[in-house]
């Protein structure tokens, strides 16, 4: 007979799910020891290197590798043909060439790859590979792309249009008594990782391949890369190695087939390291955007409808741009409820570098587009820019405009309320323009800005979305101890130490080791789409779960309230029953569990309705600046925040999600952008694409709300993306402010500023 | 590539001279990132980091003799108070790395059109010394600019020291960057009043091809002060010398801004450090 099991979250569990435990890799990343997945070694490795087309859009004319092939040291000199198995690849649709055949689409295409006895010979022998080029007019502009007689296909076996999401609600022709108009522009944002793209491939005596790399997602590269290798997936195995940052850029393929291809055909161990400038052509990119949208609303400022076009230019290759252009379009008006809504999201194909997945994923920009026509709103009708988003929230039980029933918490009043409830900023450390002397306080004018978005968590529109977990509990030196093996991959945010948690919860006990990530387990799915302490923590408590109930039917007879603690099975008054060792014995109990969250639902192709998300995750921003007006030169001087996170799993960990989620919103709101001209990067080095310093992020006021969500493990909501979502348009908004600029494009520019 | 460290001076010339391929190597905050972008690949770096001469500074007569390897941390530290102007640039370098790295002289070989130091030396109008087997000589630093990232310095040369009057008046140093910190000028403006002389210096950076001055500003400017009265500044000459600074520029629009934009920014940088300036003056 089963016992009754109830497990209490109490917050006496050392480091269990609540508190906030050092982090295992936190010491050795401080101290500059942890091993990152550029440090791999080999003894008799080879180093590779990628010849990469210096042109948008071309014809590979002529190539030559007998140049590269006659320099001593080096192995191998590889080319399209070179690949065995399918020579595509890609995320959602398999588009993307593993080396450029007869054309390139983007700049920094690769084309060759090369191995040798040094990285120095390597990069010789790219050098010396004879190729011409006959250079074709690339495709920059996504607006002319839509149209078949404005720009050529860039991929000639299919229409530049990548994909259309349309939504319908309501009354497509509904008028209102005030309407507002705006035009709003997203430039490039890069996810500037700092451990560049880096793997190490070694060849296996069964012919097959071991692969240790950094990425988000084990077995979608897998998958991949058995296939280009014609090799069966277990002749493939990958092994995550040390990651230095994702925010998106691993999700696609980067060096993964070319080190596994050179290895393979030289026998010896690959490792292949980008430098920073080809780590800018060696990752996807977040969308530009153009959004065009117009706001009806009732004298009283209720949203009577919302008209949106959303143009979002997916680049060279497809990577995840479909999911993009549908989170674009699904959470497109943002977290207000709407009646009637016509939504129109493209993705296009052009020669620009392709672009997919980065924290924020489509909602981004469109959150930078709904939140400056909200503020647009409220000046419209003389109101407060937080009172006129409340009058509009979104709140449990509304409907978005998929038809999709909100459930569970959606506090985006409350949220408003409570960032706009803080005093209000102080006086800045110092003025815009930093040490830079740049002002005595001339020109220098104060504004405030609110922001609020809504993010999807977990893979949407029908996805099968899965995590998988195995737990084994076992005695060691006579005390319990359990193993923890996943796929998951740990990419900075912690998940390794809230997998741990999570044991320590569940099963009472206090030694718990998180094996290496690899592909010996199932898929645990990305860790993007802010899922993974959702998915793999389910995981792991579901693996968990059914160990106690193995455990616990060792107590015959016994019923009631168990609980385990501190290695002890224990009833409600806190008696102990058992001891876990006695009950367990010499006999380990193992468990593998598949866990996957609610299903989700396709969109209707012509209406864009369907339940297709999982759970809605909010937050909301109020940010405080000091603008040089004359200078156009921005120091934002605090930012308030407050987001619903369900349950704070990790609350250390959650807030600094908050705090860099919000930093790479400022980012995009006054510096973060790759530049391109006819398609072609102008600043891929961190000299020319800034990222925000300590002396451009303000001290942050941080409210974490734990509203449960009753489907989620433990009530938690994904809290990755959110921070970064709101950050950008309540920056712009408080710039705004304090100047009168109308700033329609993001990264805001000092001549923007000021008019120049 | 050849690594090669001399201790003496006079060693380092007789490399230099021997092998002209030789890259010198102070803090290496602009050589090395040059290297780790493959952008250069020289057959020697010559390391002048053990010759201790070049790290140090003293009074000569009226002069100040500023060895090539003083460090920016060091001129902040060390001479902020004789050379205000310059110590002024030097807190807007990079980072506190870079700053405790990166020398005045490694700034002069770059030659960079952005260089955070020039603009100050300009004001104040120092000269460079330039060394070589063959002998010394010293180059006014209006002088010694010849392009972007082009100078005077000949092949078989190092660059020894610059001289410089420690400040006899006022002095500022004013750079926008498109964020708070770690950032390249898009525009710098660098101003000295000269009391004694009833003259103004300036320096531009990073808005034209070299880092140049405006001179028909600083003559506008020393005749229109009113040195005698010391009476408050006119608004209308500030104005005035700003546009005169913004009409001496020849920028480009680039990755880190527009032309219009460091125009209309060094109009404002020169007319807020003129004021600034004179404030000062007047006590």
């Amino acid at each position: 007979m089963s016992a009754t099991v109830h497990v209490g979250l109490a917050a006496t569990v050392t480091g269990g799910v609540g508190a906030s435990p050092l982090r295992p890799d936190g010491r050795l990343k401080v101290t500059g020891e942890f091993a990152f997945s550029s440090d791999l070694w080999a003894d008799d490795m080879l180093w590779g290197a990628t010849l990469r087309s210096p042109h948008p859009r071309a014809r590979i004319t002529e190539l030559d590798l007998g140049p590269a092939l006659r320099i001593p040291g080096v192995y191998a000199v590889l080319t399209h043909e070179d690949v065995p198995g399918r020579r595509l690849y890609g995320l959602e649709h398999v588009d993307q060439p593993v080396l450029a055949a007869d054309e390139v689409r983007y700049q920094g295409e690769p084309i060759v790859v090369v191995a040798a006895d040094h990285p120095e010979t390597a990069r010789r022998a790219v050098k010396a590979i004879g190729i011409a080029y006959d250079v074709l007019d690339p495709v920059t502009d996504p607006e002319a792309a839509l149209h078949a007689d404005r720009a050529p296909r860039v991929h000639a076996d299919r229409p530049n249009l990548l994909r259309h999401v349309p939504i319908r609600r309501g009354d497509p022709h509904a008028a209102a008594a005030v309407v507002v108009t705006g035009e709003y522009e997203v430039g490039m944002q890069d996810q500037a990782f700092l451990g560049p793209e880096s793997g190490l491939a070694v060849p296996a005596d069964d012919g097959g391949v071991d692969l240790y790399i950094a990425t988000q997602w084990l077995h979608v590269d897998q998958q991949q890369v058995a296939a280009c290798l014609d090799l069966p997936a277990d002749k493939v195995r990958l092994t995550l190695a040390g990651v230095g940052g994702a925010f998106g850029a691993r999700e696609d393929l980067s060096m993964q087939v070319h080190a596994c291809l050179l290895a393979l055909r030289t026998g010896r161990p690959v490792k292949m390291v980008y430098g920073r400038e080809e780590s800018f052509f060696g990752h996807v990119h977040r969308h530009p955007a153009r959004l065009r949208y117009e706001h009806g609303a009732d004298a009283d400022g209720r949203l009577v409808y919302v008209k949106a076009r959303i143009l979002l230019d997916g680049g060279a290759y497809a990577s995840s741009s479909g999911a993009v252009v549908a989170n674009a379009a699904t959470l497109g008006i943002g977290p207000y409820d709407v009646p009637n809504v016509v939504m129109d999201a493209y993705g296009l194909y052009t020669n620009n570098p392709p672009c997919g997945a980065m924290r924020g994923f489509g909602a981004v920009q469109a959150c930078f587009a709904y939140e400056s026509q909200m503020d647009k709103l409220a000046a419209a009708l003389g109101l407060d820019p937080v009172e006129v988003r409340v009058r509009n929230a979104l709140h449990t039980g509304d409907r978005m405009p998929t038809g999709q029933l909100v459930e569970g918490p959606a506090p985006v009043a409350e949220l408003l309320r409570l960032v706009q409830s803080k005093p209000p900023a102080g006086a800045a450390d110092f003025p815009p323009g930093g040490t830079a002397n740049t002002t005595r306080g001339e020109g220098v004018v104060r504004g405030v800005g609110y922001g609020i978005g809504i993010k999807n968590v977990c893979f949407s529109e029908g996805f099968d979305d899965y995590a998988t977990a195995r737990v084994r509990l076992e005695l060691i030196g006579g005390r319990p101890a359990v193993l923890v093996h996943t796929a998951a991959a740990e990419v900075g945010q912690g998940l390794v130490t809230v997998q741990a948690q999570i044991v320590r919860t569940e099963l009472g006990v206090d030694q718990v080791t998180i094996a290496p990530a690899d592909t010996a387990v199932g898929s645990a799915g990305s860790s993007s789409a802010s899922r993974q302490t959702y998915m793999t923590g389910g995981a792991v408590r579901a693996a968990c779960q059914a160990i106690r109930t193995r455990l616990l039917d060792r107590l015959d007879g016994l019923a009631g309230e168990l609980r385990l603690v501190d290695g002890q099975v224990r009833d409600a008054d806190g008696g102990t029953v058992a001891d876990v060792a006695e009950l367990l014995g010499d006999e380990a109990i193992e468990e593998t569990v598949q866990w996957r969250h609610r299903p989700t639902h396709p969109l209707d192709p012509e209406t864009g309705q369907g339940d297709a998300h999982v759970q809605y995750a909010f937050a909301a921003h109020r940010a405080t600046v000091d603008v040089d007006t004359e200078l156009g030169l921005v120091k934002v001087v605090e930012i308030v925040t407050a987001q619903d996170v369900g349950k704070a799993v990790n609350p250390a960990a959650v807030t600094g999600q908050i705090h860099g989620g919000t930093a790479q919103g400022l980012g995009l709101a006054l510096m973060e952008e790759i530049q391109l001209v006819d398609g072609k990067v102008r600043n891929p080095s961190f000299t020319d694409y800034l990222l925000p310093t300590i002396m451009d992020m303000p001290p942050m006021t941080v409210d974490v709300l734990e509203l449960a969500d009753p489907h989620s493990p433990y009530g938690l909501r994904g809290v990755g993306e959110p921070p970064t979502i709101s950050s950008t348009p309540a920056v712009v908004a408080a710039i705004r402010a304090a100047t009168g600029a109308a700033l329609t494009r993001v990264p805001v520019r000092p001549e923007h500023i000021v008019g120049v | 590539m050849d690594f090669i460290t001399p201790s003496t001076w006079a060693d380092a010339l007789a490399i230099r001279a021997d092998r002209p391929d030789a890259v010198p190597l102070a803090g290496g905050t602009d050589v090395m990132v040059e290297l780790n972008f493959h952008r250069r690949r020289p057959g020697v770096l010559l390391d002048l980091t053990r010759i201790g001469d070049l790290t140090t500074w003293a009074q000569d007569g009226e002069l100040l003799r500023v060895g090539a390897g003083v460090s920016y941390t060091r001129l902040i530290e060390e001479l902020g108070d004789r050379l205000p102007g310059l110590a002024m640039a030097a807190r807007t370098v990079g980072s506190p790395q870079i700053r405790n790295r990166g020398t005045l002289g490694g700034n002069l070989g770059s030659a960079s059109p952005a260089g955070d130091g020039h603009p100050p030396l300009l004001a104040a109008d120092a000269q460079v010394e330039l060394a070589s087997v063959r002998g010394t000589r010293l180059v006014p630093i209006g002088e010694f600019f010849t392009g972007p990232k082009h100078s005077v310095l000949a092949p078989d040369e190092l660059i020894a020291a610059v001289w410089v009057r420690p400040a006899d008046g006022p002095e500022q140093f004013s750079k926008i960057g498109t964020r708070n910190a770690m950032v390249i000028a898009v525009s710098s403006f660098a101003l000295a009043l000269h009391p004694g002389r009833r003259a103004v210096g300036t320096g531009i950076g990073s808005a034209a091809p070299t880092p140049r001055r405006a001179a028909e500003a600083e003559l506008f400017a020393a005749g229109q002060l009113p040195w005698d009265t010391l009476a408050a500044l006119d608004p209308d000459v500030a104005r005035r010398f700003g546009e005169l600074v913004a009409a001496s520029a020849a920028p480009i629009d680039d990755v880190r801004g527009t032309a219009a934009y460091r125009r209309h920014a060094l109009a404002v940088l020169a007319q807020r450090t003129l004021t600034w300036a004179w404030r000062d003056l007047c006590g």
